[in-house]
């Protein structure tokens, strides 16, 4: 929006002086995530420019942090790289251990997230749904509860599992869920839900339900239909949806400071240690890392909203 | 739709049946396969979510630290009304329970749980626990022997209160007050009045960091609404990159950035603005806490105040114009009040999200830019005072509720919207 010509020369000041400040803003938003990139590369263990990385000298850059996540203090440091060095640093290193985890636990945290929830979008969009503004706010609701709230609930529930049939008298003590992958995966994919729900309702707003009732007065059973005809076209919401779900468990920390035990340290636990006790220049390898991580996710989402504009007929606004 | 329903009175479908009747057959049907589709994901959500944040309530009025480990002298309380001084057989109740708490070795859970109530008695009951084995009749000599103590009446009046499993109590705590040794309900000593301030601070912070995100937000949300779209997506990936970066990423960075030996406080020395000693302390403070907290919020600010503002015509404040406003007054007259749906949306959700925030607050925030989040942590993990946490965390829980409702009702969830 160009200034418009019966502009006065206070209203032209204004407008640069304008543009200055919303600059300014996105060097706030931008600036502390790309700050992170070159420092990671620091020869030095410190957190700011040395002067050798402003004069671009190469030796006042180094790999030696990154090497750091995938060494362990116990592990030699003289020995060749060879397979068995690898070998050793895939079972070994803290830092691949925790990937590992969080992996496995994003993973299977999105698909109960992205199935159920799919399912209960598909319910949530029809026209005839009962009770939806209720059923809506109480799915929605681990998004806007705080976190501890949910952690705290989720440390007594996980510690005796059965107390409500307890109460009942149904049974008695059946193990714990604290300390267990399972737990885990139960409260991160809890927490992924809301966000597939609002991505994939917001896709079923444009779709058109007659195309439904055409595959079904052409004979097909509800289950092709689903298939064939509904799922294609909102894919790409359910795949943003998921997305959102696996990035939700790979940056939640809490939950798992509450009910998880040594064997389920993921990235961000191990993080928080990272930050709690002595933050070294490897944790900037492993926020580079994840900058580049949550890039890729952001590119996959943006071909996904074009897609799904495509498909529904949406033009872009 | 009234013509139609007295039309429709004598028609039937083609098996007979009156075609009403039918039609609310088939709604019936309809709305039973919609909840059907949802009733997986309800009964999970109820499994994993609301039946374990109904145990946090229940742990908030129930207590049974002493009820449980001291059988006797609880069914000795339940017996005799307030007031009553302790005869021998409340003493012997007394001894024979410290004894039993003795060889389970549960002595330091009741006086755990005596002692959140009156402080310096969980000593005493491990104490006297540890000489109860050699205890014998007249009871009341032999625990008095053990610890002089014990004569207290306020004591007394302590294990009353908590020899009922069920109690308010700990709401009473985390509302700074407490009960007198005549069982009146009274203010904690101002010394030790601490939550209810920390809720005021924790209400007073997020509405600051709602506001400056809204100061940050608006310009930002503007600008990408007026130009054209070409520039404002590519724009936009400016704002949504941070917004989809680790929470604990933008936390480390703001660490780098504004710790004494970060790059904000070196460029400044490096330039010559402040001396080396004169380094700011911008971070493991409250300064900390607002400025990570403002970053990290920042684009749910700015993604509701844009989708309200994109949809505005430009032509209206056009015509203001033309009409004689300036472009002050048009703005504030027109322009603004337009963009008021976009401006609740986003504050609500900023301060529902800020309230209870404990991760940032926890790793930059210091000492002084704690949240009452992290005061609820500290009970879990560290004072394993785990009913005063819960009642924290429901109180918490009933203000984010309320604020939550709130946004149901002006916003409707159905509008929350995601990059």
């Amino acid at each position: 929006m160009a200034l418009p010509v019966y502009a006065t020369p206070l209203e032209r000041i204004w407008r640069y002086t304008y543009l200055v400040i919303c600059v300014l803003i996105f060097l706030f938003l931008i600036a502390p995530i790309l700050i992170v990139i070159p420092l990671s590369f620091n020869a030095e263990p410190y957190f700011t420019f040395t002067e050798k990385m402003l004069s671009l000298d190469p030796s006042g850059y180094s790999l030696r942090w990154y090497d750091l996540l995938l060494t362990q203090p116990s592990m030699p440091t003289d020995v060749p790289r060879d397979a068995a060095w690898w070998a050793q640093v895939w079972r070994e290193s803290v830092w691949i251990r925790a990937a590992k985890n969080s992996v496995i636990i994003g993973v299977f945290s999105t698909l109960v997230a992205t199935v159920l929830g799919t399912i209960a979008a598909l319910g949530l969009s029809r026209p005839e749904m009962p009770y939806r503004r209720l059923v809506m706010a109480i799915l929605i609701s681990p998004m806007i509860v705080p976190i501890i709230i949910t952690a705290t609930g989720l440390f007594f529930f996980y510690s005796n599992p059965c107390a409500l049939l307890n109460w009942t008298g149904l049974a008695d003590q059946c193990g714990r869920l604290t300390g267990s992958y399972l737990g885990v995966v139960l409260a991160h994919a809890t927490l992924g839900i809301p966000f597939v729900i609002i991505t994939v309702t917001a896709t079923l707003v444009g779709f058109d339900q007659s195309l439904n009732r055409a595959a079904a007065s052409l004979g097909a059973p509800p289950t092709t239909t689903f298939f064939k005809v509904t799922m294609p076209l909102i894919l790409p919401g359910v795949i943003s949806g998921a997305l959102f779900a696996f990035v939700t468990s790979f940056d939640e920390v809490v939950v798992v400071l509450f009910v998880a035990a040594h064997d389920q340290q993921t990235i961000p636990r191990q993080m928080w240690n990272g930050i709690r006790e002595q933050i070294s220049p490897a944790i900037l390898a492993v926020a580079t890392i994840l900058v580049i991580i949550s890039v890729g996710m952001l590119a996959t989402l943006e071909v996904l909203r074009r897609r799904s504009e495509r498909l529904r007929g949406v033009s872009p606004t | 739709m009234a013509e139609l329903s007295a039309s429709s009175v004598g028609l039937t479908t083609a098996d007979g049946r009156p075609l009403k009747a039918a039609l609310a057959t088939a709604q019936q049907r309809a709305k039973r396969r919609a909840f059907l589709l949802v009733l997986p994901l309800l009964a999970f959500i109820v499994i994993t979510f609301i039946v374990p944040i109904g145990q946090m309530m229940h742990q908030a009025v129930y207590n049974d630290g002493f009820s449980a480990n001291m059988p006797r002298l609880a069914a000795w309380f339940a017996e005799h009304p307030v007031g009553t001084d302790p005869d021998e057989s409340a003493w012997q109740a007394l001894a024979l329970d410290l004894q039993d708490a003795s060889a389970a070795k549960t002595a330091g859970q009741v006086g755990t749980r005596v002692n959140y109530e009156m402080s310096g008695t969980r000593s005493l009951f491990t104490s006297t626990a540890r000489k109860a084995k050699g205890f014998a009749p007249p009871y009341r000599d032999a625990v008095l022997a053990a610890g002089a103590k014990w004569d207290d009446p306020v004591l007394w009046g302590t294990m009353r209160q908590v020899s009922r499993a069920y109690s308010g109590n700990f709401f009473l705590a985390a509302l700074d007050m407490t009960h007198d040794p005549q069982g009146n309900i009274v203010a904690m000593p101002e010394d030790r009045q601490i939550y209810v301030n920390l809720f005021v601070k924790t209400f007073l912070l997020a509405g600051l960091i709602t506001f400056t995100c809204f100061l940050l937000g608006f310009p930002i949300a503007h600008l990408l609404a007026t130009l054209p779209l070409r520039w404002s997506n590519l724009l936009m990936i400016l704002v949504l990159l941070p917004f989809w970066t680790s929470l604990l990423v933008r936390t480390t960075s703001w660490i780098v950035l504004l710790q004494q030996q970060g790059v904000v406080n070196s460029a400044l020395v490096a330039t010559g603005v402040i001396p080396d000693e004169g380094r700011f302390q911008m971070i493991y403070n409250q300064m900390g806490t607002i400025i990570a907290m403002t970053h990290i919020l920042l684009p749910f600010m700015i993604l509701p105040l844009y989708s309200v503002m994109r949809p505005i015509p430009p032509s209206y404040v056009r015509a203001a114009r033309s009409l004689g406003a300036t472009s002050w007054t048009a703005f504030r007259r027109i322009y603004l009040p337009q963009t008021l749906p976009g401006i609740g949306a986003g504050s609500l959700l900023v301060f529902i999200l800020a309230v209870g925030y404990y991760i940032t607050p926890a790793l930059v925030g210091g000492a002084s830019g704690q949240l009452i989040s992290n005061l609820i942590a500290f009970h879990m993990q560290d004072s394993l005072n785990w009913s005063l946490a819960s009642a924290l965390a429901a109180l918490l829980l009933g203000a984010v509720l309320v604020l939550y409702w709130l946004y149901d009702r002006l916003v409707g969830i159905d509008n929350l919207k995601l990059g």
